[in-house]
């Protein structure tokens, strides 16, 4: 064969290759939005899961799904940043970064599946948590933790050296140099990190099975002690998230419109990600300019 | 003098300021290290109190192919094979790479050889997107279109490894498709002016200098496919059929070493048999996580000598 | 390039008060050795260039007397500054900058607003009077020569000054706080001349308050703004001495080629 000849076909058949991949996501974002939105109704969103009959609704699973991730980001942003601004300012290059780097690489590279089941044996069991929001929460942080430490590390990264130079050329402890001169420069940057990463962490579900359980015990939204058992705000209640909900009422229950609440939660949760993909992009870089912008 | 001479030898605000800082730092590193030592530490001694307590052997928990915690088999030792588990669970990770590498392939030199910037501009979102589906949907969207599809086609149940290869090839796809996109941006530019001027076209360059030179990184992006295949839990849990036998065919039910997790932890008492041997079945997908991070470790080494 | 006997130096003995001097500097980067015995006087309110070709290790010592290269190069040798060896580890590295002001090659404004880039570092060591502030603001943009220029925009953000005037920015942060000694590198290489011709017009004026050392490639510059010059080759320290002297007669042969254009 010519060499024309195959230049032609392979480009042929990589366009092709990019074209099912293009296809693929285009079904199956279709299939959850069409099989799902239409299924999505304030009834849906409002009432509560009911276990043997139909017309149950979603609302405790939303609802933990979002208090698990704010309580999530509240623990893991912290030590992320922490960790982030070690690796991007202090680390020197030594024995100890490099041990530093490879435990980050290895615990990003676990199976949420086995970081879920540590956090039953050591938070749930040893803890004695037992199943419950808290618990799912610092198994999500496990599971988040490397990514966010390295989306942190790289936002601070982008800034140039020479903000640095200049903080320290002034006499600012390098703390002060790197928390009020670099990291306001990398915010952005830090900010578009997070939302991914509540992205990823909304839609994980193997991480929370066996941490803050597959129940979702009717709770009372007016009641806002967060120490009463019965109060929505309780971080010691077991709570079944809306991922989790998915994967229960087709794997396990006896819900006759099992299809129905899945379509429509998966609508929700591919919704929801996609306005915090989105709202990332948009966030970023409006922060990007309105702190560049010349006024 | 004497004052400017005190003020250069105290501590000022700034040195506590840095020490304070620096203790932050170091606390949360610690935290982190801390962690993945406690996981390691708690994983591997629930995972081998099979064998240092109930003294099932290790030879026999690796190629037995009978799993039933419960009872013992004909010589009086509890029955826990976990051989079709690992077997399964290596058929789908394996067969999941071999269907998106050509894929990702594709994605990739569309990407950083054909389109140009338009191109990534209009593919990365659908990475994105990708990445961002979760995987329960993954899984759902599996059981009610991949299963029954299956079924209609092959007969039986539907489910089974090829269901579970098909879940996975798209959800390892962008995985394998932006690692290896980086490795064949990092091939210097010269190097594709040079193989042009040689009179080489498009795809001569391509397949004889950009790919060979990006090899091993694109190596390391399938390892990564791998990784993220072998340890999914959820999606393929719900695809595989769970069933507890040597897999027969590509459309028989089957069970993985993490569906196996999924389904039974919540099932059994800690400290049995049945528990340690599942915590066993948790320290393979450990080792093998490990595994693969080492294996990209050496050919990232390897890789980076020859340049 | 030829090759020069680098063990014969010859070096000027300074008459004037002295402010700041190095006692046989030498830098490290890993294992390569970046400057050798540097040993040299600088007087008390004068200009001082470093001259050489790149890669003679000029910056590199610069940088070293306030303790910029701490973390990246070895630095050993004293550095006497008001009766105390800077470079001791015992000493206070924030207190040394402080007193020490640097300015670099790039503009490296924070993106902040005019206003916050004087006050950052002066609020950060704990002035808080608001009448301090304003006069410190005020005097330093002045002495810089960007008062006229930014004086009804304040609190525009920094970063969209012109190259020349986000430099002399740079130079009214640093006197902002009050040093002693202004050290800077190459101030005006990025810079059209107009704006060079500012930057040195400011810093002669500079020079009545503070102690000014200037690495410069740029000949000319040295010998319009300076009162001594150091001729720097591959790490050593080669000639020391009024800048008329050196430009017009000088000693060793290295100097006199590098002046003549031989190499560089």
């Amino acid at each position: 064969m010519n060499p024309k000849r195959t230049n032609n076909i392979a480009t042929g058949v990589i366009y092709g290759l990019v074209g099912i991949v293009v296809l693929i996501l285009l079904f199956l974002i279709g299939y959850i939005l069409f099989n799902g939105v239409p299924h999505i109704s304030w009834q849906l969103l409002s009432s509560p899961a009911q276990a043997f009959s139909a017309g149950g609704g979603i609302r405790d699973q939303l609802f933990n799904s979002l208090y698990l991730l704010v309580l999530t980001l509240i623990i893991s942003f912290p030590i992320a940043l922490g960790s982030g601004i070690y690796l991007a300012e202090y680390a020197a290059d030594n024995w100890f970064t490099h041990l530093i780097r490879t435990t980050i690489e290895v615990l990003s590279s676990l199976p949420s599946v086995v970081v879920g089941l540590f956090g039953y044996l050591f938070l749930v069991i040893q803890l004695n948590l037992s199943f419950s929001i808290l618990s799912g929460a610092i198994a999500l942080t496990f599971f988040n933790l490397p990514l966010l430490t390295r989306s942190i590390e790289e936002s601070l990264n982008s800034v140039s050296d020479l903000q640095k130079q200049a903080g320290m050329s002034l006499g600012l402890s390098d703390w002060r140099t790197i928390t009020r001169i670099i990291l306001p420069v990398a915010l952005p940057g830090i900010l578009t990190g997070v939302i991914l990463s509540a992205g990823r962490v909304f839609g994980e579900a193997a991480a929370l099975i066996y941490t803050a359980g597959q129940s979702a015990p009717s709770v009372d939204y007016g009641n806002w002690n967060i120490f009463d058992p019965a109060s929505f705000l309780n971080p010691m209640r077991p709570a079944e998230t809306l991922a989790v909900h998915i994967w229960k009422v087709n794997t396990e229950s006896v819900t006759p419109d099992a299809h129905l609440i899945s379509s429509a939660s998966s609508a929700v949760l591919i919704i929801v990600i996609l306005v915090f993909n989105l709202g990332a992009r948009f966030i970023g870089n409006w922060l990007y300019k309105k702190m560049t912008a010349t006024r | 003098m004497k004052e400017i001479q005190n003020k250069l030898l105290q501590k000022s605000k700034a040195t506590r300021e840095d020490h304070f800082g620096k203790a932050i730092c170091y606390l949360c590193i610690g935290f982190i290290i801390a962690l993945v030592a406690c996981i390691l530490y708690f994983i591997t001694s629930r995972g081998i109190a099979t064998f240092t307590k109930d003294h099932v052997n290790l030879w026999g928990f690796l190629t037995g192919v009978n799993w039933n915690p419960g009872a013992l088999d004909a010589n009086g030792n509890p029955e826990v094979g976990a051989l079709p588990m690992i077997v399964t669970s290596f058929s789908v990770t394996i067969l999941a790479a071999i269907v998106a590498t050509p894929f990702a392939l594709g994605m990739a030199i569309f990407m950083s050889e054909i389109a140009g910037k338009k191109g990534t501009k209009f593919l990365q979102p659908v990475i994105e997107l990708l990445v961002g589906i979760p995987s329960v949907v993954y899984g759902f969207i599996g059981l009610s279109v991949i299963v029954p599809l299956i079924r209609k086609t092959f007969g039986g149940t539907g489910f089974g490894i090829l269901a579970g290869t098909i879940v996975l090839f798209v959800m390892i796809l962008p995985t394998i498709t932006s690692l290896s996109v980086d490795s064949l941006k990092a091939v210097p530019i010269s190097y594709r002016q040079a193989s042009l001027a040689l009179g080489a076209n498009r795809w001569q360059t391509i397949y004889k200098v950009i790919l060979r030179t990006a090899a091993p990184g694109i190596l390391t992006a399938i390892i990564f496919g791998m990784a993220r295949a072998f340890g999914e839990a959820l999606a393929v849990q719900m695809v595989i059929g769970n069933a507890l036998l040597m897999p027969k065919g590509l459309v028989s039910p089957a069970s993985t070493l993490t569906s196996k997790l999924t389904t039974d932890v919540g099932n059994t008492v800690m400290g049995t048999l049945p528990n340690n041997a599942l915590w066993s079945l948790a320290l393979i997908l450990l080792f093998m996580s490990l595994f693969f991070n080492l294996i990209v470790r050496f050919i990232g080494k390897k890789g980076s000598i020859k340049k | 390039m030829k090759t020069y006997n680098l063990e014969e130096k010859s070096i000027v003995t300074i008459e004037d008060e002295i402010e700041i001097s190095s006692d046989n500097l030498q830098v490290f980067y890993g294992d390569s050795h970046a400057i050798f015995d540097a040993t040299l006087k600088f007087p008390k309110n004068q200009i001082t260039s470093l001259i050489g070709a790149s890669g003679s290790g000029k910056s590199t010592y610069l940088r070293s007397l306030n303790r910029m290269n701490d973390k990246i190069a070895r630095v050993e040798g004293k550095i006497m500054y008001q009766g105390t060896d800077i470079n001791s580890i015992k000493v206070n590295v924030y207190e040394v900058r402080k007193q020490i002001g640097m300015v670099f090659q790039m503009p490296n404004p924070f993106a902040k607003s005019i206003r916050e880039n004087i006050l950052f570092g002066l609020k950060s060591n704990g002035i808080k009077d608001k009448e301090v502030l304003d006069e410190r603001l005020e005097t330093s943009l002045k002495e810089a020569a960007l008062w006229d220029e930014v004086k009804d925009e304040l609190d525009k953000s920094a970063l969209s000054l012109s190259g020349g005037q986000a430099q002399r920015l740079c130079i009214a942060r640093s006197i902002a706080m009050h040093p002693n000694i202004l050290l800077l590198d190459e101030p005006a290489s990025a810079l059209d001349p107009i704006s060079t011709s500012k930057i040195e017009d400011t810093l002669t004026e500079l020079k009545k308050k503070y102690t000014i050392i200037i690495v410069t490639h740029n000949m000319s510059q040295a010998t319009r703004i300076s009162n001594y010059t150091a001729f720097f080759h591959l790490g050593h320290v080669v000639e020391y001495d009024k800048t008329s002297k050196i430009f017009m007669n000088p000693t060793m042969p290295a100097t006199a080629d590098y002046i003549a254009g031989a190499f560089g």
